[in-house]
């Protein structure tokens, strides 16, 4: 296999590079070891698009954020995915926590932002009715955004497809082939791909890669709890909520998602292994009594899932990587895309592009980058039932043309049978429980797939023409079902006495 | 497609079995009885273990024969049917949204509503266990379903968590399917489901049942490979250094049923906090008129069996309401729950009980106590009535008649206490 540049890492980085480049006529491919995009930080974050007065406009975090957010409205728009600018307020509580805001205030203004404001009683408790009745003060940030990172992702990804880009999953890269200093390829599970342009967006496993082509920089995984409410708690806050920012993160936070469930965390937790996202006694506790700080009275009976997702923060270092190797040609390092990654990830994404131009012009300057005149810059709509709950006349005429949008299978999240159809022939599609989960948000609601997963898993085997055996929650290894009935019994031999019934 | 019905019931299991056979048979005409799912009978169809209809049919059936019993009846009877069919939105105002592949979008006006929508299970989240979020973790009644409907099975080496009543039968179920079930914990002193599912479903296959114990932690990347269980304290707390570990692949749950009220809710009709169904009268009637609740909907029953009496209460209800036929008191009576009661239904008692009729109350205890009375109790501590029982515990509901007689008009309060004795 061959191309003109091989992106590793599919999660919101890669595939937004994946997009940009996909604008020129070149051969791309996206490899991604799971069984999805945004399997990785991507999927376990806060979602948030951030105004952008944290960080110093000198540092790439700082111009990158402010550079990428008036984007959002615009490029979600095109990719059809909510992306809803609600507003952030920073909240404090001490004279001490006023001047940290008045700090915050400051930064944010050298970095351009006009639109920044420190309120004060009765103001906050207009706009947050439920906020600890303690709080004083806050800095209000009207361009703050919240949205959906993986489908954000997801919708990068297919888009980038849609344009030519071979996305294979499921694909690790293994080991860089280089010669004479110059990139020549990528060794993989599923074989070799020559290229002479890498661009390692391999995220948490960054390093490891950028390792293999002799550039040394550690990335040091710190987990984040989070929890998420119910539905009908969504509206328990209107902005998102921080608190006063520290070192190590922006802390516990308070937010309502796109899809108006309540979400709360992360808190900062140093691991040794970069695939630990398991969930703990003491951060499940620590998370919740954060949140609690701002908004007192949280639904303990109504939490529906708590995860955790792993920021990829470099040791030594307080900014994101984005370069092309000084050890040999063709490879770009894109590392170290911590917060606020998600909200860079547009600006991140051209910058690659400019480095790459560079990088090309250096090592094939035989290969012309060309705009292609037909680059597809918009996703077809995907009609979704939850959407239609006001305009159920228009969801008529959809199933009119085709009954599956008429079969409701998640009852929780109002999710037809139509929906899930196309999230498994989609762009990037859906071969797992969790892949459809996360495109069409069944099994997302408060029974977690209790009523929806065995009906899913049986149109994903009628569709895939595959054995329900082999259907999986999120790839190999991961299969839902062991046995058919009977079946297990006959292996093991065990004999029960007549006389019980069942 | 806009449709109008005197009563449009919504779920079609043993409550809404019950209620659409008992409303015709008591005069009401144009009933539209409504299924999410292909067929009826609800939970039924999965639970292919005995012991349903003791208590109605005084024999003893599997779920599928008793849920039999009631759509053979519905199919001599004129009564609409749409299976297959969600319902999306119901307003105060009885107009109904529901959807399915052939018609789209219905809606339907009717007279009178059943709410008969079931429950659903909790799930891991709800009880935050820490750790991974590997393949293997199923809720008990998910599993029964893979195993009873589907025709596969879910795992080989078996952890559940909880003693409800499905959870033991799935422990069973599993065994039978030449799985190893490795242990039943229940973080409670005691069983959460039935006597009778210990002794036929555990004890009988040597499964061990672990009380005062919990999953304390779930490991493993991609399929679940093991719990961390441990032993709890009086406050459900967990022991240090009580800890340790099974390596197992899969796990269910049975820890606890929950009303689905959401359509109940998103219609602005109020929850009790305990029992998370609507708040009803002696008519299971809700707090608007003519919309009337039965079944798990309404409380989580242990028996199919007092679903069907519920659902019965609820179509002659139906069958009044529509024939104008009934007195309210001059003050409602509220049911009060006392010591070592955790909620009764009904809440409260507004009409005038014709002469020779009975009011049901089912109740649940908070905790297992042996050789108790129940007693009634009116404002000032008064004993209204008095009943005996050997033995009651949270897995099993208790049921008991209020005798008309004692419901004089200006009674404000029944309190309903367990004492010793």
């Amino acid at each position: 296999m061959k191309a003109d540049v091989v992106i590793i890492g599919g999660g919101v980085i890669g595939a937004s590079i994946a997009r940009e480049l996909s604008r020129y006529s070149l051969k791309i491919i996206l490899i991604e070891k799971e069984d999805d995009v945004a399997m990785g930080t991507s999927k376990g974050n806060s979602g948030i698009i951030h105004a952008g007065y944290n960080d110093d406009l000198k540092t790439l975090k700082g111009e990158l954020n402010i550079k990428s957010n008036l984007k959002f409205d615009k490029l979600c728009a095109d990719l059809k995915i909510f992306f809803k600018r609600i507003g952030s307020l920073v909240v404090g509580f001490t004279k001490e926590d006023f001047d940290k805001l008045k700090e915050l205030k400051k930064n944010g203004e050298k970095n351009g932002l006009r639109n920044l404001e420190i309120i004060g009683v009765p103001k906050l408790f207009e706009l947050e009715p439920n906020l600890n009745p303690q709080a004083k003060y806050a800095l209000y940030a009207p361009t703050a955004g919240i949205i959906s990172p993986y489908k954000f992702t997801i919708a990068l990804a297919d888009n980038a497809v849609i344009n030519g880009v071979k996305v294979l999953l499921e694909t690790e890269a293994r080991d860089i082939r280089v010669k004479e200093r110059q990139v020549c390829g990528v060794v993989t599970n599923r074989g070799l791909i020559e290229t002479r342009t890498i661009i390692n967006a391999a995220g948490l496993h960054a390093d490891e890669i950028a390792k293999a082509a002799g550039d040394s920089f550690k990335i040091n995984p710190l987990k984040g709890e989070y929890q998420l409410f119910d539905k009908q708690w969504g509206n328990l806050v209107n902005h998102i909520l921080f608190p006063i920012p520290n070192k190590l993160s922006k802390g516990i936070l308070v937010a309502p998602t796109v899809h108006g469930n309540l979400l709360i965390g992360p808190n900062s937790c140093r691991v040794k292994e970069k695939g630990d996202l398991s969930t703990t006694k003491a951060g499940i506790k620590e998370v919740y009594e954060g949140a609690r700080k701002l908004i007192p009275h949280l639904p303990h009976q109504d939490l529906i899932n708590s995860f955790a997702g792993l920021r990829a923060d470099i040791e030594g270092r307080d900014d994101f990587i984005i370069e092309a190797s000084k050890n040999i040609r063709g490879f770009i390092n894109v590392a170290g895309i911590e917060s606020p990654g998600l909200s860079s990830a547009p600006a991140i994404a051209e910058m690659v592009c400019d480095i790459f131009k560079e990088v090309i012009k250096e090592i094939s300057p035989q290969l012309e980058l060309n705009y292609k005149d037909d680059f597809i810059e918009i996703l077809p709509e995907q009609p979704r039932f939850a959407d239609y709950l006001d305009k159920t006349g228009e969801w008529q005429e959809i199933v009119e043309k085709d009954a599956d949008y008429g079969e409701i299978i998640c009852r929780c999240e109002k999710v037809s049978k139509g929906e899930v159809l196309g999230a498994i022939h989609q762009p990037v599609p859906a071969r797992s429980l969790d892949a459809i989960k996360r495109r069409t948000r069944a099994g997302m609601g408060r029974c977690q797939g209790g009523f929806c997963s065995p009906k899913v898993l049986k149109i994903l085997s009628e569709e895939l023409k595959i054995s329900p055996l082999q259907i999986t929650k999120k790839g190999t290894d991961s299969e839902i079902l062991k046995t058919k009935t009977k079946d297990m019994i006959k292996e093991t031999g065990v004999k029960f006495k007549d006389e019980i019934r069942v | 497609m806009k449709l109008e019905y005197d009563l449009v019931i919504i779920g079609g299991g043993p409550a809404g079995l019950a209620v659409a056979l008992e409303a015709e048979k008591n005069g009401v005409e144009n009933i539209l009885l409504l299924e999410r799912d292909k067929y009826l009978g609800g939970i039924l169809p999965q639970c292919i273990h005995n012991g349903f209809g003791l208590q109605y049919f005084k024999e003893e059936l599997t779920g599928p024969e008793y849920a039999e019993r009631f759509i053979a009846k519905l199919n001599d009877n004129r009564i609409d049917v749409k299976t297959e069919t969600m319902v999306i939105k119901i307003t105060p105002n009885k107009r109904i949204i529901a959807i399915n592949r052939n018609d789209g979008l219905l809606h339907i006006q009717a007279k009178t509503i059943v709410l008969a929508m079931g429950c659903r299970e909790r799930t891991r989240e709800a009880i935050a266990i820490p750790g991974n979020r590997p393949a293997g973790i199923f809720t008990a009644g998910t599993a029964q379903r893979y195993i009873n409907i589907e025709g596969y099975i879910p795992g080989r080496e078996v952890v559940v968590l909880g003693s409800g009543d499905i959870g033991m039968i799935m422990a069973r179920r599993m065994t039978l399917e030449g799985a190893k079930v490795k242990a039943v914990l229940e973080i409670m002193p005691f069983s959460t489901g039935l006597i009778r599912n210990k002794v036929q479903c555990l004890d009988d296959f040597n499964i061990p049942l672990k009380f005062n114990h919990t999953i304390t932690r779930i490991e493993g990347r991609k399929r679940v490979e093991r719990v961390i269980v441990a032993q709890v304290d009086k406050n459900l707390q967990v022991i240090p250094g009580t800890e340790e570990e099974i390596s197992c692949d899969t796990i269910l749950l049975s820890v606890g049923l929950i009303p689905e009220n959401e359509l109940t809710g998103e219609m602005g009709i109020k929850l009790d906090p305990v029992t998370r169904g609507p708040i009803v009268n002696e008519n299971r009637e809700t707090e608007i008129e003519g919309i009337f609740a039965c079944g798990n909907v309404l409380h989580v029953h242990d028996l199919a069996d007092f679903v069907t009496e519920e659902g019965e209460i609820v179509g002659r209800a139906v069958g009044k309401f529509l024939k104008r036929n009934r007195k309210y008191r001059s003050q409602p009576i509220k049911i009060v729950p006392g010591d070592n009661i955790a909620y009764a239904v009904p809440q409260h008692i507004d009409f005038i009980v014709p002469e020779r009729k009975k009011i049901k109350l089912f109740m649940r205890v908070k905790k297992p106590a042996e050789r108790v009375r129940i007693n009634l109790l009116d404002d000032k501590d008064r004993v209204l009535g008095s009943y005996k029982k050997r033995i009651v515990t949270p897995g099993e509901m208790v049921s008991l008649y209020l005798p008309e007689i004692l419901l004089d008009d200006k009674l404000k309060n029944i309190t309903i206490s367990i004492k010793k004795g």
